[in-house]
């Protein structure tokens, strides 16, 4: 979970995000010399020496010089929104090209205990299909475990000596989005990583946060926490299924109804689920706050590392309430990053310590008893809280919902016509060009939106200007 | 053009020629060309005025067959879209959005009329006119009966784009449709590169035995690539040997589980699905679920993946176990009983080998005859 998080979140940082920031083309005038200096001022990584960064440069030199751009053709080179210096957009680019072997690293660690990734293949109702056996040539064995760690440990300095630097450097440059985007400010993020077998404790905390007042913090508690299971619905007044209703996840259905683009009608194929009621916003921003809030040590080291950076950058004190906010969306997925690699040590060394005393228990058989059952699981996936809903009658699925992260975030308006995160977000957002709304995509962007989904840019009178298809 | 070393090295900026020979020889072994092919794929590479121009259309997906493309190392995702093709439209790689990504794939398909490869990544629901999959305001359905015809040659990658896989499981509520169904009868040549997602060497390699020779490489009857669906996963496969002399996992977390032991009776597709996942591997690191010890579930083969339960056995076509199996060759120094035991699954275990034999030259038959 780790491994697959911290692919995740370096892959939509540099691959997926940071174009809205960095300029490639604008890289192309920097000074190689200069850029290296930049660079090892800024951290001690290695490779962020003349000859890495000259080659980066030159490979992308080559791209443009065949002219053909590929996918990078339709970029919004040279945006007025586009503010980095040459410098710093090729060692953003430099560290682009880096990123790319990093996540194969750490995608390796979810291959060798999922099977292959993407699409693991080692769940089992019941636990995980893994056998544990240290003397078998077929089984999670020691060399498996050593190759786990040394790719844990390796990708683990590009986060800490790259990304998070990165990430603090962009947000400097970048200060006025500290302002912008903010949108839905009630915060819900799953506990994970259990500590006991009823999941009662958890290495990573989690709960609900109201209107950005982390002091209003409430954790959940353990995998059958009514806090969490009680408060959860959701609505289709303005999505395309049958109805208008507000239901708990048990009672729900799903009848698709498609009527086009309504103003006031439906609109979205995506549910608006709420919690107490409310839209909530999920993701790394609301897991970092509530890991803040309830106390997570490593959490609360590389926010405040990050802040003091940006502080130091922009030569004033910024603190947490920063975070609301576009970019602080994008500086807290890099945070969690860094604190989920150390959670993965910790992790690691709790398994040895397991298998050491014995215990390499991976399969409970269930059981699926008569009459009607009911019950829900949780999970802190990349993009924020993930939950299922299942209706069993006589050990036959009666009803299951799926409750995903980018349905509390993109979700309509819900039945009481509130906004959803995305929509709420985007409200006061500057837009320089409206042909070509880049600030648009950087603030959905920093969602990390699982789907590709359309916003449509509307003048006052209801004419269409522009049509943003957001990838 | 004369290919020199210079002219290598101007195509492929800071990738070394060592390097780029290295991947080609790689692909063409792969591919069954032979090591003598390495350089011509090089050459061939080299010598094109233009890197491929290859538009990706995503319908009904998950982004899975993107993601795969991300884990590869040879060539790399960087080194193949720097480097090897020109990948002129992706949803989730364009840089840019919008209006300002659907002109560029307008003008590259202009650009490019009659040479680009069409991928295309998902199911196409055609229940109520398509509206299930709108891309810029139009159906998926629209925009594929446009591009297709314009293509050099389309590849279905992925099994939703092959057979229909996870949208068009059952009750099909979308009408999700395979691509080759879609554009049946329209002249297209049409390759399918199923799995949930493939393995990406059996997509990179299809895209590069095009890019080399010009030509589809052989396909099956059900459109897929011999060099990586032409075996049972079954025939590979590193736990054959437990298959064969009847000993299984019954149980995940069970001793034969422990031990390694045939996944048949949890439910493994392996006999009936045909691809190369027990010799390729996965991420570079020789993994794959029947090494992690979990069943095969027949993620590639049409009728087969979400469409039978994950832990019913496999319906056996050509392989037929015998129906009584020795128990696992016992401890020794169990005293007389162990003994006699062990002295009776010996003549059991002659038999199985015997019949194993018979069951390879059937095999062997077979393929004479095809």
């Amino acid at each position: 979970m780790g491994a697959h998080a911290t692919h995740d979140h370096i892959v939509h940082f540099y691959h997926l995000c940071a174009l809205d920031w960095v300029d490639i083309v604008s890289a192309l005038k920097a000074d190689p010399k200069a850029t290296a200096k930049l660079g090892q001022s800024l951290s001690d990584w290695n490779r962020n020496s003349y000859q890495e960064i000259k080659g980066a440069q030159e490979r992308l030199q080559a791209l443009v010089d065949s002219g053909q751009l590929g996918v990078y053709g339709s970029g919004y080179w040279g945006h007025p929104a586009m503010k980095l210096e040459p410098e710093v957009n090729l060692l953003a680019a430099t560290h682009y090209l880096q990123a790319l072997e990093y996540q194969r690293e750490i995608n390796k660690v979810v291959a060798i205990l999922g099977s292959k990734t993407p699409h693991i293949q080692n769940l089992a109702v019941g636990g995980v299909a893994n056998a544990i056996n240290l003397d078998s040539p077929d089984t999670l064995n020691m060399e498996k475990l050593f190759h786990i760690k040394t790719l844990i440990d390796e990708v683990d300095d590009f986060v800490k000596k790259v990304a998070l630097v990165d990430v603090a450097a962009i947000g400097a440059f970048y200060a006025d989005w500290t302002g912008y985007g903010a949108g839905v400010t009630n915060y819900l993020s799953a506990p994970d990583m259990p500590l006991d077998t009823k999941g009662t404790t958890f290495e990573l905390p989690g709960g609900y946060i109201p209107a950005a007042d982390i002091g209003k913090f409430t954790p959940i508690k353990s995998f059958n926490d009514p806090f969490f299971e009680d408060n959860v619905q959701e609505s289709i007044k303005h999505s395309w299924y049958d109805g208008d209703w507000t239901r708990h996840p048990y009672q729900e259905e799903t009848v698709p109804n498609y009527t086009d683009w309504q103003d006031d009608g439906k609109y979205s194929w995506v549910k608006s689920p709420t919690f107490q009621g409310e839209p909530a916003q999920v993701g790394p921003l609301a897991n970092v706050l509530t890991m803040f809030a309830a106390g997570h040590k490593p959490t609360q080291k590389y926010a405040t590392q990050v802040l003091d950076t940006v502080s130091s950058l922009v030569g004033s004190k910024v603190g947490v309430g920063a975070l609301h906010s576009t970019i602080g969306r994008i500086a807290a997925r890099v945070i969690r990053c860094a604190a989920l690699n150390d959670t993965m040590k910790n992790q690691w060394n709790l398994l040895v310590a397991n298998i050491a005393s014995g215990d390499t228990t991976t399969f409970n058989p269930p059981t699926f008893p008569k009459g009607e059952q009911q019950g829900f699981g949780y999970h802190e996936a990349p993009r924020g809280i993930l939950s299922h809903w299942i209706v069993i009658q006589d050990g036959t699925i009666k009803n299951y919902q799926a409750v995903v992260p980018s349905t509390w975030n993109a979700g309509p308006r819900n039945g009481q016509d509130a906004l959803g995160p995305y929509e709420a977000s985007l409200l006061d957002n500057p837009v320089q060009d409206p042909e070509k709304p880049l600030e648009v995509l950087r603030t959905l962007h920093s969602f990390d939106p699982c789907l590709a989904c359309a916003i449509h840019l509307v003048d006052k009178e209801h004419n269409e200007i522009v049509r943003v298809k957001v990838l | 053009m004369k290919c020199g070393e210079s002219d290598l090295s101007s195509l492929l900026g800071d990738y070394s020629r060592r390097d780029f020979l290295k991947v080609c020889t790689a692909s063409a072994v792969y591919m069954g060309l032979g090591e003598s092919f390495g350089p011509q794929v090089a050459e061939a590479a080299a010598n094109a005025a233009k890197r491929p121009p290859v538009i990706w259309l995503s319908a009904q997906e998950c982004t899975g067959c993107t993601e795969t493309l991300l884990r590869t190392g040879h060539p790399t995702l960087e080194t193949l879209i720097l480097d090897l093709i020109s990948l002129e439209y992706h949803e989730t790689l364009n840089a840019g959005s919008g209006h300002q990504a659907e002109e560029f794939r307008a003008h590259s398909i202009e650009e490019n009329k009659g040479k680009f490869i069409l991928v295309v990544d998902g199911a196409i629901p055609v229940k109520d006119g398509g509206i299930y999959c709108k891309i810029a305001g139009r159906t998926a359905l629209e925009i594929l009966e446009e591009t297709a015809p314009q293509a050099a040659a389309v590849i279905a990658i992925g099994s939703c784009a092959s057979w229909g896989g996870v949208p068009a499981a059952e009750p099909n509520p979308t009408g999700a449709t395979p691509v080759h169904k879609i554009l049946e009868g329209k002249g297209i040549a049409i390759i399918n590169i199923p799995g949930c997602p493939p393995n990406p060497y059996n997509f990179l390699s299809t895209v590069l035995y095009y890019v080399t020779l010009n030509k589809l490489p052989e396909l099956d009857d059900k459109l897929r690539p011999k060099f990586a669906y032409g075996r049972l996963i079954h025939e590979n496969c590193e736990r054959r040997a437990h298959f064969d002399a009847g000993r299984f996992a019954e149980q995940f977390g069970d001793e034969g589980h422990r031990k390694g032991y045939c996944l048949y009776k949890l439910g493994c597709k392996g006999p009936e699905t045909y691809n190369n996942c027990s010799t390729l591997r996965f991420n570079d690191i020789g993994v794959w679920p029947v090494n992690t010890g979990h069943p095969c579930f027949g993620c590639s083969e049409g009728g087969v993946g979400f469409s039978t339960p994950l832990h019913s056995p496999a319906q056996l076509h050509h392989i037929t176990p015998p129906a009584w199996f020795p128990s696992a060759t016992p401890e020794k120094g169990k005293g007389a009983s162990a003994l006699a035991a062990a002295v009776a699954g010996a003549a059991v275990g002659a038999g199985i080998v015997a019949a194993g034999m018979n069951l390879g030259k059937k095999d062997h038959e077979e393929d004479e005859e095809s």
